[in-house]
């Protein structure tokens, strides 16, 4: 037989193989997700969910999809999260300390309560990227907010109303688009290919018979 | 957390490690390749597929699964649906909110065109938001787009389309810059040339990628830009069949609220099927990479309209998902683990062969491995080890957090820490390497103002996809899409709307016998017990 656990679904109880995610237990139990479900392995951040164990008085955050069942599970899945996203032509902003303090003032009202980071599913120092865009070290800040799925949890405590996952997204555009080196290499091999460099060649490539393209295939050299 | 004989076998990959270490293994020939994948690739397992008896590829094999959505009704085809009550009238008609779908409105929106994305879930909730690894472009001095193109072609067995993979290759530089631009963070050096390296097939390092987040990463930013633009995205709807008119072209579809299940019409000049893959559909029942929406409907949207397939026998098996834990089962491991020198290792110890083969011939022999009493048991079946410590010494300690932390994370939920401990794993169903055909304009043939793009399209990469092409080519298909559907909606007169193509369908399936009891497209794979 197997190891059977307790949990709760919105209050109501089920008994369900103890070795199930959440999201697979929900399935189990007889559940067909439409909210609350998205890439199933931890990487979009659909599947937000809420739970608190029974005699236990923390209310804990987690993605339904990279969480283990446990006896006791009071569980309550976040169908949607209206996050504050504010919209920007991204050829117009610049990376100085004014776009977030234009586009996301209220990340200036931070109390360093610090529930962001404890509420973050990635494990993240949520607070600590806010105090980098506060300052504009975006640079800083997009790479300790690389890691986010934008579940929202962090955004669902926050006392100051900020939208944490919006701020980390637009340091990140900033620092790809602006901050971050040029790429020669790709800024040639573009203009190379514009000027027609390689039209020739690929139509030749094109052109040669199978057996052909399999002796080039099977003895090209490979780089070490 | 390891069983016993996982413990034991640990013991074995440790003891060999440093010898393994001091020799590349041996890349195998043309001829090893074509007989480990005749007796090992699922595309070989017969009674995996069906053949498909109406439309326009009648006669030919599609997977089982595949096969018994084409052989089912629509799901509106005993509806009786109002197609003059229009509740969205669009120039272009985006059906998909992934990573192509998402290129394919941008573009679409530049050009001035008034574009829509429909998405069954929300947007970003794609294939495109998993990927991993990386994104290929010949765009470093050693390389070239012939160089990519001989290595694609190659890699998918001389069967891509010409005029399909020279698009991707060579539009593939261009690719990378625009995502640049638009702000995503590509691993660089400090005088930023690109941080790249081989994929399984590659014979140049040209894989681009953000840690192994990389899809994730080029999804977030496409994403924040169609909110930027104001492009209309309706959520948690579904397009359930096209809509054509009298002259035979697509003239928009009609979509299904996904919570109230009501019906609505969407008018277009332009459709763009950018649904993506099918790994939910679980052939041959193997899990899957994918994500939850990954059912095959714009498969089916378009063959029942007219539009035919290519290479709808031929799937990728991922060869490196987690075979164990269970939780996580079939979850993606990237190839990227393989790229910065993890091997591949059987029960014994031994490096059985070269970690950065292609795919189906990487998969292929993970299965001979462990059909012959090669792998280690667990409790979902067997796997091979794929040897993660490696990374550490060959790398440096730390590399493994900053190159693959989604890894590194996924794994230590459980307990299991890949720099100190290798990981097992089996091949997952990760991609659907056919599709509806297109030519190079990214026009279906039959229907010509209806395009595709990204996995939903067949005939980019062959038979065979090598990692890092399938970012690439949601990218470079998704924008052409995006721009040829908003010009060709200049020229495009639409003539009286109607689902006769739905009724016509449905009287081929009976007059063939070919009847399957259910309706398509699927929607969401069917995961709810309801046992008592």
């Amino acid at each position: 037989m197997e190891n059977m656990v307790n949990v709760y679904f919105f209050g109501k109880k089920y008994s369900v193989p103890g070795d199930l995610t959440i999201m697979t237990a929900m399935e189990y139990a007889g559940y067909t997700l439409k909210r609350g479900c998205g890439c199933r392995h931890g990487f979009c951040g659909a599947c937000a969910t809420i739970y608190r164990i029974k005699g236990k008085n923390e209310l804990k955050t987690c993605l339904a999809c990279q969480t283990q069942v446990q006896e006791g599970m009071y569980i309550a899945s976040i169908p949607f999260f209206p996050t504050d996203k504010r919209t920007y032509e991204i050829n117009e902003i610049r990376p100085d300390q004014r776009v977030m303090m234009e586009l996301y003032p209220e990340i200036y009202s931070c109390i360093g309560c610090n529930a962001c980071t404890k509420a973050c599913t990635q494990s993240l120092n949520v607070m600590q990227y806010i105090a980098y865009a506060q300052r504009g070290e975006f640079e800083k800040c997009a790479e300790e907010s690389f890691d986010c799925v934008s579940c929202g949890c962090c955004s669902v405590r926050c006392p100051a109303g900020i939208s944490h996952p919006m701020v980390g997204l637009l340091a990140r555009r900033l620092v790809g688009k602006y901050i971050a080196p040029e790429t020669e290499h790709l800024k040639n091999r573009v203009e190379e290919i514009n000027k027609g460099a390689y039209d020739e060649l690929i139509e030749q490539v094109m052109q040669k018979p199978i057996t052909e393209m399999q002796e080039l295939y099977n003895t090209r050299e490979i780089e070490k | 957390m390891f069983t016993a004989e996982m413990l034991e076998s640990i013991k074995k990959v440790e003891a060999t490690r440093a010898e393994r270490m001091s020799k590349e293994p041996r890349r195998m020939t043309a001829d090893e390749k074509e007989a480990l994948l005749k007796a090992y690739h699922p595309d070989y397992r017969e009674d995996g597929f069906a053949t498909i008896k109406v439309g326009p590829n009648k006669g030919q094999k599609a997977p089982l699964e595949l096969g018994q959505l084409l052989h089912s009704n629509s799901r509106i085809l005993n509806e009786n649906i109002d197609l003059t009550k229009v509740d969205y009238d669009v120039d272009v008609l985006v059906i998909g909110g992934g990573g192509a779908g998402s290129s394919a409105a941008i573009e679409a929106h530049e050009a001035g065109a008034n574009v829509m994305i429909v998405t069954k879930l929300r947007i970003g909730d794609a294939n495109t938001m998993m990927a991993e690894g990386g994104i290929q472009a010949a765009d470093k001095e050693n390389d070239s787009p012939v160089q990519h193109y001989l290595d694609a072609f190659g890699g998918g067995h001389f069967a891509a389309r010409p005029e399909l993979l020279r698009r991707l290759v060579m539009e593939a530089p261009d690719a990378i810059r625009w995502l640049n631009d638009l702000g995503v963070m590509f691993d660089k050096d400090e005088d930023g040339r690109m941080v790249t390296t081989h994929g399984g097939g590659t014979s140049r390092k040209r894989m681009h990628a953000c840690k192994d987040y990389s899809g994730a990463e080029i999804m977030r930013t496409l994403r924040d830009e169609v909110i930027n633009r104001g492009i209309p995205v309706v959520e948690f709807t579904s397009a359930v069949e096209l809509i054509k008119d009298d002259k035979g072209q697509v003239a928009g579809a009609v979509l299904m609220n996904m919570e109230t299940e009501d019906y609505l019409v969407a008018r277009a000049k332009t459709v763009i099927i950018a649904t993506g893959g099918a790994g939910r559909l679980h052939y041959q029942n193997f899990p899957t990479s994918n994500h939850y929406g990954a059912t095959a409907d714009g498969l089916v949207l378009g063959y029942r309209a007219g539009a035919p397939l290519l290479y709808q026998d031929t799937i990728q098996y991922h060869p490196t998902g987690v075979a164990y834990p269970s939780q996580i089962f079939g979850a993606l491991v990237t190839e990227k683990v393989r790229s910065l020198g993890a091997m591949l290792v059987n029960k014994d110890g031994e490096a059985y062969a070269h970690p950065l083969e292609t795919r189906d011939v990487s998969a292929s022999a993970i299965i001979r491995e462990c059909a012959n009493g090669k792998g280690v048991e667990t409790p979902l079946g067997s796997g091979v080890w794929l040897d993660t410590p490696m990374i550490e010494i060959i790398g440096g300690e730390g590399t493994i957090e900053k190159r693959i932390p989604a890894m590194l994370r996924m794994y230590m939920n459980y307990g299991i820490d890949m720099r100190k401990v290798p990981i097992l794993v089996y091949p997952t169903l990760h991609y659907q390497n056919g599709g509806l055909e297109i030519g190079g304009e990214g026009y279906t043939k039959a229907i010509p103002n209806l395009l595709v793009a990204g996995e939903a399209v067949g005939g980019i990469h062959g038979r065979n996809r090598l990692m890092g092409n399938s970012l690439l080519d949601i990218i470079v298909f998704g924008r052409n899409a995006g721009k040829a559907a908003s010009a060709r909606a200049k020229e495009v007169t639409l003539g009286n709307m109607n689902l006769d193509h739905v009724k016509a369908y449905a009287e081929e399936l009976k007059a063939a016998d070919a009847e399957f009891d259910g309706v398509s497209p699927l929607l969401l794979p069917k995961y709810a017990r309801h046992e008592r």
